[in-house]
């Protein structure tokens, strides 16, 4: 179990690889820049650019991790921080930095190795596309936006390679924008996450105004350093919670809508619309983890309070609603992917349902379990969608499971590395990484002191991930091929980074044992020691149990339902027979997205009538009864009646307009109809001036 | 120093400009791209030359009619000499985008001139008298390009435009008088000072009894017109759509700006405790601006009326910020601190959203020009395919509009929400909206616009052409830079934030 904690000395003076961190996100965003004047035949010289930057980023990141490692193996805590001033207003400075500690330094190597990996992969799923070059230039621009969201120490910087993020998954989501439900798809991702940013921009001016800094640390004075958390605490807000824990749920509100948390998971599946390395890359491993990352780099924030109060650390306020959100995301989207026929929309609520686990993890458990699972599930999901991609790939863009089938034969190298995904995402005990981060989840929320209800959400949202990949994985790779066209495996290039990811997703489970939570001592600062003992308590080997249940439901009922049964395309599913009813529900989204229509978007395009109407009928009613009035005011006056209002003036213009020699016509007269008018403004101003009296 | 009268120079530029326009109708645009050019360079010497403590520098002050208190007064601090630099560029976008005025060039670039003068003149004048002047003439020139130019319901929306801002002038000029007749004096500077000691308020009172309020008013009403302020604003949609672009261009990005100079030079000094006093009400009407506007945007289907309430709710931020910051103050700290951001922020958007703003039109005038005039935003569709580096550098454009981070319009509004939020976190709470509304607007443009399937008529839409890019191509990088170097325009503008700060009362 738990090691004492030692208290390791801080270090936090910046060290040459700390100064130079800044590398790792400005080289992609720099190689973007190149590749986004480059002409559109330089294909080759674009995808290596892109991940030749990539691959300096991960050298670096190597560089820095192995540093933090270094420091940590000798009892240092390092959290070594470098920040500027961006500008200066009145007299506060508005600063940014970044910060190299265990999170950033883990996330960093996670982000580019995974990147390159994809990167290197899209070179041959995206080979035939004319757009070549632009997908690279958006690839990178993505890549180095993320790695600054990792790297900053500033909330604002943050905030701002936030909405860089949200800018190329944009993008990228409506690369084909030629087709109108790419476009689409795009549009409603982007806004959807400004739904969460506006709430999350509201807690950044928020932290600043009450704290003075932007900064997260800064050698004590940091806004989530314990100087400024005291002074939030004692701050009370509206409603009885604490401007800490305000702030903590407007930034969640912002992680909510990037991280694909109810009610705020709509964009995801549409997102499905770009190309499947984007996927991958945005909406497995890198951008929708964004949310979870930032919610872990904020921690102190959001469990400010309890340890003040020698409370465990997930009964703050703020936490608690992420524990009780991410629950309810992990549970409802694991059911609709059950009824799911998208080859890569199962895997998209698949990965919201998992990024609530991840929130959860953080809810109940800390920024250890929350991370770890974040990590793994990178290396397996991403692991997925290039798998689906290659298969995607290989059966000629299908993607309906109901017209696949067999492909085990004929896609042997993606069958295998699919399914130590699809092992590793179901939580299958002892080899695959993902039970281990899964099970830290399911321990933590089984010890959560405020109520047991997300435990169970959590363990029956496991039964159901093991289920619907099991109901994938049999319609795709089981059974007989029911598709048109002939199946093939994909290239080498794009097969060998899925054999890199399948091992990783076995090796990783390694680094977060109970056994040797070297992850959680990595993060948490203390050292880490083998403890085989820790396999033999008895609440473990309980849940180990409970483990072992889940998958066993879920793997066994699928395959029975499923397995080597071979339906024809229009058949219905074989669910759909047992329970028609709960079919069509699930089938259909829990019609979350016709709610949204029906309220949401429906009062959106009312509302801008209304804004519409009130400004033509009701002002511009007041507007004209003041012009009447002016204009009747006007007939007493000679001087107005004869130049203004009545015609002579637009008669004038027109006589301008139509003729030619402007000056002759100065000269002639009319138009110093104008100059007269002004001129006689002049002598009205000077008579009231001079009347008034003043010497 | 130098013993120029650079002030005086650079609006006299543009009406000898103007002049020669005029007799040299097939050059007419070359003398307008030269006057325009220079009258850049000049407003870049001003901003160099700017005093560093923030105060009011490059003063030129000559007695005029010394027995009514009119002084020839010009003077510029960073406020000033931004606006001045605003003006210009913007003029010289505008001139560029006109390369097909086939009526009367001559005069359709003089008045072009004339109007820049006018707005250098608004920015330069330090007396109500010789101020006035600039403001009303800034107006005839524009009348006459939306009158003579304009699109098919021209005639309203001129007679419109003039008639409300006359109504909003003659309100002014009745507070003005009022002053004058109390105090005998009508330069900003000297009636500043008055009322950071209080006396203005008392010597008002003394001459003409309890109507303070009522000149405020009066005062504000004529800017909040200009702005405009909801529900002041109806002229704009009209106005703004009917004006041939590069007027569009004029208006949204010069003479906007001169209504929130107004409430900075003059409301605000002058006027603080009685705005003080009203300030919930103002903050109301601020985020109704805000929030309508960009809600009327979105039911609008043609491109210019989109922009053109879009302009209304960018603007909406600069009111937000100048009414929040009217609060009556201690020596708090914490709101000094919130109105030094608030100020800033509303200086900065003021400059970007005149830059963006005007970006927007310039595309939509080339969208005009390869169309034959069509404009609707359900006519297009899918032109990124034909034209991809038009719909890119658009792109960038409307994504500044957005508030994009990296580009310019994000910091002068996360300024403004920085220092509105301690002050009344409820009108930034409910102006957030407007953000949510503003990128919902500006990512259905873009969709129906440039993505999806291309429409066979639009299949040979014409891409930017070299000298096109090469005229837009410093606009997108400004964008750029003021997005990520915001300290080179703010290092200028903080100092004289805080001296404005210092030296009013609320």
């Amino acid at each position: 179990m738990m090691q004492e904690a030692v208290a390791f000395t801080p270090q936090v003076d910046a060290s040459s690889i700390a100064r130079w961190l800044w590398l790792i996100p400005a080289l992609p965003i720099f190689a973007a820049g190149i590749i986004s004047v480059l002409k559109q035949p330089r294909r080759k010289l674009a995808s290596s650019l892109a991940i030749g930057s990539l691959g300096i980023s991960f050298l670096i990141a190597i560089t820095a991790f192995a540093h933090v490692l270094n420091g940590w193996s000798h009892g240092y805590a390092v959290r070594e921080v470098v920040n500027f001033s961006w500008l200066t207003v009145g007299t506060q400075a508005v600063e940014l930095g970044w910060v190299l500690d265990p999170l950033s330094a883990v996330m960093l190597v996670m982000v580019t190795f995974v990147g390159l990996l994809i990167f290197i992969y899209s070179t041959g799923y995206m080979e035939h596309d004319e757009n070549y070059t632009r997908f690279f230039c958006f690839l990178a621009l993505f890549a180095g936006a993320m790695l600054g969201v990792v790297i900053a120490n500033s909330i604002l910087l943050l905030f701002m390679c936030w909405e860089l993020v949200g800018l190329t998954s944009y993008l990228l989501i409506g690369f084909w924008y030629f087709k109108p439900s790419a476009a689409a798809a795009a549009r409603k991702a982007f806004i959807t996450t400004r739904v969460g940013d506006i709430f999350f921009l509201l807690g950044i001016v928020w932290l600043f105004a009450q704290t003075g800094t932007l900064l997260f640390y800064d050698h004590g004075a940091g806004s989530i350093e314990t100087l400024a958390l005291g002074g939030l605490l004692v701050h009370q807000s509206h409603w009885g919670i604490t401007a800490a824990g305000a702030i903590g749920l407007l930034i969640f509100a912002g992680a909510a809508g990037k991280s694909g948390q109810l009610p705020l998971h709509v964009w995801l599946p549409d997102a499905m619309e770009g190309p499947t390395p984007v996927s991958a890359l945005i909406h497995a491993a890198t951008m929708v983890a964004a949310g979870v990352y930032l919610i872990a780099r904020v921690y102190p924030l959001m469990s400010a309070g309890a340890i003040a109060h020698g409370e465990a650390p997930g009964t703050t306020t703020a936490l608690m609603v992420v524990t009780w959100v991410g629950a309810s995301t992990a549970l409802f989207a694991a059911l609709i992917a059950v009824a799911q026929n998208d080859i890569k929309r199962i895997l998209a609520y698949s990965t919201v349902s998992q990024l609530g686990y991840m929130m959860a993890g953080l809810g109940v458990g800390g920024v250890a379990v929350g991370m770890f699972h974040l990590i793994t599930h990178a290396f397996f999901k991403a692991l997925l969608f290039m798998g689906s991609g290659s298969v995607i790939h290989g059966v000629h863009e299908e993607q309906d499971i109901r017209r696949m089938g067999g492909l085990r034969k004929s896609m042997p190298i993606t069958f295998i590395t699919y399914a130590v995904g699809m092992l590793a995402l179901c939580g299958v005990p002892i080899f695959f990484s993902g039970f281990w981060s899964k099970d830290a989840i399911l321990e933590s929320a089984h010890g959560w002191p405020l109520s047991r209800a997300p435990y169970y959400m959590l363990v029956f949202g496991a039964v159901l991930t093991a289920f619907y990949m099991t109901r994938q994985v049999s319609y795709v790779f089981f059974g007989q091929y029911r598709g048109h066209s002939h199946p093939h495996e994909s290239p080498r290039v794009m097969t060998t980074p899925l054999a890199i990811l399948a091992v990783s997703a076995v090796a990783l489970g390694v680094i977060g044992t109970p056994a040797w939570p070297w992850f959680r001592a990595f993060l948490e600062n203390h050292p880490a020691y083998v403890e085989m003992h820790a396999f033999a308590e008895p609440a473990w080997l309980m849940l180990l149990l409970t483990s072992f249940v889940i998958v066993i439901l879920g793997i066994g009922h699928g395959w029975w339902l499923y397995g080597n049964k071979s339906p024809r395309a229009e058949e219905p599913d074989a669910l759909e027979k047992a329970m028609p009813p709960v079919w069509i529900v699930l089938a259909n989204r829990l019609y979350i997205d016709e709610l949204y229509g029906a309220t949401v978007i429906a009062f959106y395009y009312w509302w801008a009538k209304v804004a519409d109407w009130i400004d033509r009928e009701i002002w511009g009613d007041i507007v004209a009864t003041i012009t009447l009035t002016f204009k009747g005011w006007a007939r007493l006056n000679k001087f107005l009646d004869a130049n203004m209002v009545d015609g002579a003036f637009d008669k004038g213009c027109e006589e301008i307009y139509n003729g030619g020699g402007v000056l002759a016509r100065i000269q002639n007269g009319r138009g110093q109809i104008y100059l007269r008018l002004l001129a006689v403004a002049v002598v009205i101003l000077a008579a009231i001036l001079i009347w008034s009296g003043r010497p | 120093m130098n013993s120029l009268p650079l002030l005086t120079i650079i609006t006299v530029l543009p009406v000898i400009g103007a002049a020669i326009s005029l007799f040299t109708r097939r050059h007419s645009r070359g003398v307008a791209q030269v006057t325009g050019i220079l009258c850049l360079l000049l407003s870049l010497v001003i901003w160099i030359q700017l005093p560093r403590d923030g105060s009011i520098g490059l003063n030129e002050l000559h007695h005029w009619v010394p027995s009514l208190g009119v002084q020839y007064h010009l003077g510029v601090d960073a406020l000033g000499a931004l606006m001045l630099i605003l003006s210009a560029l913007v003029s010289l976008m505008a001139i560029d985008a006109a390369h097909r005025v086939h009526h009367e060039p001559g005069l359709f670039f003089a008045l072009v001139l004339l109007l820049e003068a006018g707005l250098f003149g608004t920015f330069t004048a330090l007396n109500f008298f010789h101020w006035f002047i600039f403001w009303e003439l800034s107006l005839i020139p524009a009348f006459f390009l939306i009158k003579l130019w304009g699109g098919p319901r021209r005639g309203p929306a001129a007679t419109q435009f003039f008639v409300y801002t006359m109504v909003g002038s003659v309100a002014l000029l009745l507070s003005f008088l009022a002053i004058y007749h109390a105090t005998g004096s009508m330069d900003f500077i000297n009636l500043a000072e008055l009322a950071a000691k209080g006396y203005l308020q008392h010597q008002v009172l003394a001459s003409l009894g309890p109507v303070m309020m009522w000149l405020t008013i009066g005062v504000l009403a004529g800017f909040a017109v200009k702005v405009p302020l909801a529900p002041f604003h109806t002229w704009l949609p009209a106005a703004y759509s009917e004006a041939p672009s590069p007027v569009t261009m004029l208006l949204t990005g010069g003479m906007s700006k001169m209504g929130v100079y107004g409430l900075i030079r003059i409301a605000l000094p002058l006027f603080g405790p009685q705005i003080a006093a009203i300030r919930t009400p103002l903050l109301i009407l601020a985020v109704l601006t805000i929030v309508m506007g960009a809600w009327a945007a979105a039911a609008q289907k043609d491109l210019k009326r989109v922009f053109a309430y879009s302009s209304v709710n960018h603007l909406g931020y600069c009111l937000l910020g100048i009414f929040a910051i009217a609060v009556h103050t201690g020596a708090n700290v914490s709101d000094s601190a919130s109105q030094a951001a608030a100020l800033n922020g509303v200086i900065l958007q003021m400059f970007n959203h005149g830059l963006t703003a005007a970006a927007i039109f310039w595309f939509i005038s080339m969208i005009q020009f390869r169309s034959g005039g069509l404009r609707g935003i359900d006519t297009f569709g899918g032109l990124r395919m034909p034209a991809p580096v038009f719909a890119g550098l658009m792109g960038i454009a409307l994504f500044s509009s957005l508030g994009l981070p990296g580009l310019n319009g994000f910091v002068g509004e996360f300024l403004i929400f920085r220092g509105v939020f301690p002050l009344s976190w409820q009108a930034a709470a409910v102006s957030v909206l407007g953000l949510l509304v503003t990128a919902a607007v500006i990512l259905t443009v873009i969709l129906k616009v440039f993505t999806g399937p291309v429409p066979e008529r639009w299949a040979s839409f014409p891409d930017l052409h070299g000298g096109e890019r090469l005229g837009i191509a410093p606009v997108i990088g400004l964008m750029f830079l003021l997005g990520l170097l915001p300290q080179i325009v703010i290092e200028r503008v903080n100092p004289t934030v805080q001296y404005l700060l210092a030296h009013w009362r609320f």
